[in-house]
């Protein structure tokens, strides 16, 4: 319990990270470092050897800590994007608002009804964390793949909330969702080069205005 | 006679080893730039020249110039005193003294900003109002720090706050706190002590115009600042106040060799950060000590 502790600790961490970097280039870092630090937490759940379970690991570490930052990388090169985020929200704010958020997140899970196991695991205020810190990164930040790197932090949580059922849900559905995160940042990789083609610019707040 | 015996042993530790921590800082960057680096007891050669020499004032500075920086020296002095050293303990303590270290701190940062702008030079008031920024957010964090010391010793005094070890959250501490020695001492990611550059430089610029035994004063000053920062970070986090004498004095001297390595390796890493990116820094630094704190608290009540 304490190796997963600390683990989840570190994501925690790694969302902080995030809210403080003003470059792309190492928000996509941190993201793929929080993917390969998710990955690793169930085989640290899982005392026993289970192949499904090894599997999703090593495929979940594979795809958030290599494929989907480099198709972040290759969208970011193949637009050709000035690489400083110029947020909406300032970094220290952010900061705040998000350690803010930690602790509150920390304070609310005490109310929750938690199983007894899951009492002392961070897993839960964890999750909630990480999906504060990814809504934080979506609203403020103008970059559209900054607003990416948001959506997989988002999706870490809910993955950490997902750990809390993993003796109950079928692994398959952790591969289903690891799927579909790929092809929708595959997807946006090639969105975001018709942004940058049609509009000349990655920042969404010019997206509102109409224009032939 | 015995106490007046120790209290003239614990000057004699402050004031003759203070400036040797900087000669170590740069023999390592000497060291890992591939230079032969300037000798280790080169501060001393400096005080003792910059002793020997004339003080040229400003017309414009009124007496209150040289007091000032003597009593910033004092006050740093007597900060050192207060700290205890290991299983030594300190030679004055009492409940809350914690505060009148850190007040002492601010007081001789207050004295040599003023000393800054009694100058009368504009360089000097900008450096002046960009060290006591930087302060501002520097002593949140070092406020945060000693209150999470506070919390997990349950005690007001630095004898007992540092005696045990800061348990868990002891990598937060430390990383928290040497961001705060980093920012305090004003080494690289918030200020070059080589530049003389008066557009970017903070410390340096306060003290242009102080020469001779003033510079000594001030420089002797910024060891004994780094070294009482150093002390302190590893009475943080070792338990040094419960192991026997000799193991103590190898730990503690050990622990502020480690820091000064540190110190050396991060100034010669990286480069200084923009003004902008600064308070970013010491925000981190302060949460860092907010979330040690949390850990202190959290461990206090389980």
């Amino acid at each position: 319990m304490d190796g997963l502790n600390l683990l989840v600790g570190l994501a925690m961490g790694l969302n902080l990270v995030a809210l403080g970097s003003s470059r792309l280039p190492s928000l996509i870092q941190v993201a793929a470092v929080q993917g390969v630090v998710l990955g690793v937490m169930p085989l640290v759940m899982e005392p026993d050897f289970r192949w499904m379970a090894v599997l999703i690991a090593v495929a979940t570490m594979a795809m958030k800590g290599l494929v989907i930052p480099a198709l972040l990388r290759r969208a970011m090169r193949t637009a050709n994007i000035d690489r400083d985020l110029n947020p909406l929200i300032g970094f220290v704010p952010s900061l705040l608002v998000g350690a803010a958020g930690m602790i509150a997140a920390v304070l609310l899970t005490r109310q929750l009804p938690l199983l007894p196991e899951h009492q002392e695991s961070l897993l839960a205020p964890g999750a909630l964390a990480s999906v504060f810190t990814g809504l934080l990164l979506l609203v403020g930040r103008s970059k559209a793949i900054s607003q990416v790197c948001g959506y997989l932090i988002l999706e870490n949580g809910i993955y950490l909330f997902g750990l809390l059922l993993i003796h109950s849900t079928p692994l398959l559905v952790e591969g289903g969702i690891l799927l579909d995160l790929t092809v929708a940042v595959f997807v946006i990789g090639i969105i975001v080069d018709r942004i940058q083609r049609a509009f000349d610019s990655l920042d969404t707040r010019k997206l509102t205005v109409l224009r032939e | 006679m015995t106490s007046f015996l120790e209290i003239t042993v614990r000057l004699a530790v402050w004031l003759l080893l203070a400036p040797l921590l900087p000669g170590i800082i740069n023999k390592v960057k000497a060291w890992v730039a591939g230079r032969r680096g300037p000798p280790l007891l080169q501060l001393y050669y400096d005080l003792a020249k910059l002793w020997r020499k004339g003080v040229v004032l400003s017309t414009l500075a009124s007496p209150g110039f040289l007091a000032a920086t003597a009593f910033s020296w004092v006050a740093v002095l007597a900060a050192a005193l207060l700290l205890p050293l290991g299983p030594w303990g300190t030679s004055l303590s009492f409940r809350g003294d914690v505060l009148l270290l850190v007040y002492l701190l601010a007081l001789a940062r207050f004295c040599t900003a003023g000393a800054a702008l009694e100058t009368g030079s504009a360089f000097e008031g900008m450096g002046a109002a960009r060290e006591v920024s930087y302060a501002v957010l520097a002593e949140a964090a070092i406020i945060t720090a000693v209150l999470t010391l506070s919390v997990q010793s349950r005690s007001l005094s630095l004898e007992a706050m540092l005696a045990p070890s800061a348990g868990a959250g002891a990598a937060l501490l430390a990383a928290g706190l040497f961001t705060v020695l980093l920012a305090e001492n004003c080494r690289v990611p918030f200020d070059d002590p080589n530049t003389h550059l008066e557009l970017t430089m903070i410390h340096e610029v306060m003290v242009l115009d102080h020469s001779g035994p003033a510079l000594a004063a001030v420089l002797h000053g910024a060891a004994m600042k780094l070294l009482l920062f150093s002390a302190l970070l590893v009475q943080a986090v070792l338990p040094v106040g419960t192991l026997p004498a000799a193991a103590a004095v190898g730990v503690l001297f050990g622990g502020v060799l480690a820091v000064a390595v540190g110190v050396g390796l991060v100034e010669s890493l990286l480069a200084r950060y923009a003004f902008r990116r600064v308070p970013l820094l010491l925000t981190t630094a302060f949460l860092l000590c907010v979330f040690a704190l949390l850990v202190a608290w959290k461990g206090g009540a389980a």
